[in-house]
């Protein structure tokens, strides 16, 4: 009657289309390409065309800026206040007035390499260190330029350290009498040695009024009483020490002389003053 | 014949380039099942000299990484009957074995075994003129031989050189770089029907696949199945497939005969379906389960199930004793056996030394075959399994994958053959500089 087919056995071959795509996707090549390039650049496509709008972006430039304030202003981070070390109370009001911000500030915000140039510019500072402590305060070692002497400029009195920079000024001679005075054009150079001719001169300070350097090369030595001892070049220390030597035995600079004249080490010679010329050549005449 | 030498030259250029890529793909094209190995090879051997092992023919260098089994579809007696069909399964055996193994193939060795082989034993020689034998002369050797009349349509598949001798020293395997007067050979050459071949070649072509090797099914099964010594001393491999049983006969490590029964499984199967009136799956089961070749006691009271689906419950439930399922077998099985006999007598079995016979094939698996067969072909009868490869999963190393290890183990270390050697190409070169010498003295 009716022939009964079996069930159709289930046939697992796979359709051609099927294994060749099989065959596609095990390419490595085509695997990779699909696995990560695609993707890849379909969220670089994804993300330029997001970012291509402006409001978009200002929108994420907004974000990012107050995500890094944020941080930023933790109190962790934050200076409240500044230590200044080292410093008179004129330099550290210069310094206080460099600081080019208000606190607080966060740490980020601080210039550091760029505020120790601005404060070691300053005249008066020789060295600085500045670091950010913990607890939130801004620690400013200074160094500051001790003056060593008074330099006489046309224009006025100035102070020098040892180093022959300036340091600041002085109204008055009188207002730092415990400073020698030098002058004259290239004075500043050669500070070292006015130093050194100060500390020779020792045993006379009290009648040295200064040092002037002449012709920018040589010292001359100015006593009270319009005395002077010009010094050589070369060798000015030993040629000072000779001249107090012969003060020492003879009372030489007490004498009448106006001028010792050290600059020729084989010749030094005194020029007395006019009265005293006078009086040693009536002496003179007299014993004729 | 240059035709074919050139053919089988690309198909061994094909084969170093899939070795270079790595993987390969073995497929075994069988009349009930088609296994697919997919090998991986790891640079060159690795072997330890020191463990007095050999390089074991290259099965060393590979690891099977991806193994696969379908049903056959579209085959009879191992060939190719239904195109279309023939290629889903393939296409369905190399997609699975590409999911196993992870990784797309490009190239396949296959092996078959229907196609009504025959082998042909050649001779050639030539003039050695006291010169040491050198490459060139082996290849010149391999010109000499005479070729018989194949038939229309046939086919050469292999060509293996299987013994040399200067003057008259024989039996040497390789003669290069010694001297004499006169080298000759011994070629065995196996032919095919081309026709058959052409179809399987179309239907793996269309799986888009690039062949790199072919074989015959009887050679690789006993490859992978004979041991070495079986091998130099004389041994038959009787392969029971399900379409066809290969035979092949092996001495001093060379294959020196091979042919093929056009009966196999299927057919005890057919008679099985037919003689106790079941469908052919219910068929193959019973006979996988219960089969049997000799009868005892015992298997007169054990009943079976034959069940059906017939709808007749009558007839669905019809029981047979195991004694009778064994009494419908058991001249199948003789016949093809004794069909086996008639192949190994005409092809001089009975004069080998050593007459060691092993059954291999999914078909040597019936319960007290090699009974029958040492009654049959001889006493020294065993069954083999394939050899163990690297990698190779626990379900394809029974005798049924005999074929498709054997056909790894010659994808990674194939047998020298004819076009493995430079043929020398004296005929063309020298008649033309012949001509042009002429040329030169006609006209100056």
């Amino acid at each position: 009657m009716f022939a009964m087919k079996p069930p159709a056995r289930r046939d697992p071959a796979p359709s051609r289309l099927g294994y060749r795509f099989h065959r596609l996707w095990l390419t490595p090549l085509f695997r990779i390409f699909l696995r990560v390039i695609l993707p890849v650049f379909a969220l670089f496509l994804i993300s330029a065309a997001y970012v291509a709008d402006d409001e978009n972006w200002a929108a994420i430039e907004a974000r990012y800026t107050a995500v890094v304030q944020s941080f930023q202003e933790r109190p962790e981070f934050m200076v409240t206040g500044v230590d200044i070390r080292g410093a008179d109370i004129a330099l550290a009001a210069a310094i206080n007035g460099l600081l080019p911000f208000e606190f607080p500030v966060t740490s980020f915000a601080i210039d550091l390499g760029g505020l120790k140039e601005e404060i070691t510019a300053l005249t008066a500072v020789k060295e600085a260190r500045l670091r950010v402590q913990t607890g939130g305060t801004l620690r400013v070692d200074v160094t500051q330029r001790r003056p060593v002497a008074i330099w006489r400029h046309v224009d006025g009195l100035r102070l020098v350290d040892a180093d022959g920079v300036l340091t600041g000024m002085v109204p008055n001679r009188t207002d730092r009498p415990d400073l020698p005075l030098i002058a004259g054009d290239g004075a500043r150079e050669s500070t070292v040695e006015a130093m050194a001719l100060f500390a020779a001169a020792e045993p006379i300070m009290p009648r040295v009024r200064g040092l002037v350097r002449m012709g920018e090369r040589r010292w001359d030595l100015v006593l009270d009483r319009g005395q002077r001892i010009l010094l050589p070049e070369e060798g000015a220390v030993p040629a000072l020490e000779r001249v107090l030597a012969l003060h020492e035995a003879q009372r030489m600079l007490d004498l009448d002389i106006v001028v010792v004249d050290m600059r020729s080490a084989a010749r030094p010679t005194v020029r007395l003053s006019t009265f005293a010329e006078e009086h040693l050549r009536t002496v003179a005449e007299r014993r004729q | 014949m240059r035709d074919l030498y050139q053919r089988q030259r690309r198909m061994r250029a094909l084969r170093k380039a899939a070795l270079q890529r790595r993987v390969i793909a073995v497929l075994d094209v069988g009349t009930s099942k088609i296994a697919c190995l997919i090998l991986r090879f790891d640079g060159p051997e690795r072997f330890m000299g020191t463990d007095g092992v050999g390089s074991m023919a290259g099965q060393s260098a590979f690891r099977v990484i991806g193994a696969a089994t379908t049903r056959a579809r579209g085959m009879r007696h191992g060939e190719v009957v239904n195109m279309a069909e023939a290629e889903r399964a393939i296409r369905t055996a190399i997609q699975s074995a590409q999911k196993m193994a992870e990784t797309r193939v490009d190239h396949a060795i296959t092996c078959f075994s229907g196609a009504r082989p025959r082998s042909y034993g050649l001779e050639g020689s030539v003039e050695l003129h006291g010169q040491q034998v050198g490459d060139m002369d082996i290849g010149r050797v391999l010109a000499a031989c005479d070729e018989p009349d194949y038939g229309d349509g046939r086919e050469v598949l292999h060509a293996q050189p299987v013994n040399f001798s200067i003057d008259h020293r024989s039996g040497l395997a390789d003669p290069r770089g010694q001297a004499g007067t006169r080298l000759s050979t011994d070629l065995h050459v196996l032919t095919v029907e081309g026709q058959s071949i052409d179809n399987l070649l179309t239907c793996i072509e269309r799986c888009d696949l690039e062949l790199a090797g072919l074989a015959s099914s009887s050679y690789v099964s006993a490859v992978s199945s004979l041991v070495e010594d079986e091998q130099e001393l004389g041994a038959a491999c009787i392969d029971m497939g399900g379409g066809s049983t290969g035979v092949s006969i092996f001495y001093r490590g060379h294959m020196i005969g091979a042919d093929a029964v056009r009966l196999g499984g299927e057919h005890v199967t057919g008679d099985i379906s037919m003689g106790l009136q079941v469908p052919w799956a219910q068929a193959e089961r019973i006979k996988t389960k219960h089969g049997g070749t000799t009868a005892t006691g015992m298997d007169d009271r054990e009943m079976i199930e034959i069940g059906g689906d017939s709808g007749d419950w009558e007839k669905d439930r019809r029981r047979v004793s195991r004694a009778e399922l064994i009494g419908i077998m058991r001249p199948r099985l003789e016949e093809i056996l004794e069909e086996v006999r008639a192949r190994l007598d005409a092809a001089g079995f009975e004069y080998m030394p050593s007459q060691q016979i092993v059954l291999t094939g999914g078909g040597s698996q019936i319960p007290g075959l090699e009974g029958l067969a040492s009654r049959i072909l001889g006493q020294q009868v065993r069954l083999g399994r394939p050899l163990r490869v690297a990698g190779l999963p626990q379900a394809t190393t029974g005798p049924a994958f005999s074929s498709a290890v054997g056909l790894a183990l010659f994808a990674a270390h194939p047998q020298d053959e004819w076009w493995d050697f430079d043929v020398p190409a004296e005929s063309v070169p020298s008649r033309s500089l012949r001509r042009a010498v002429k040329w030169f003295k006609d006209n100056w």
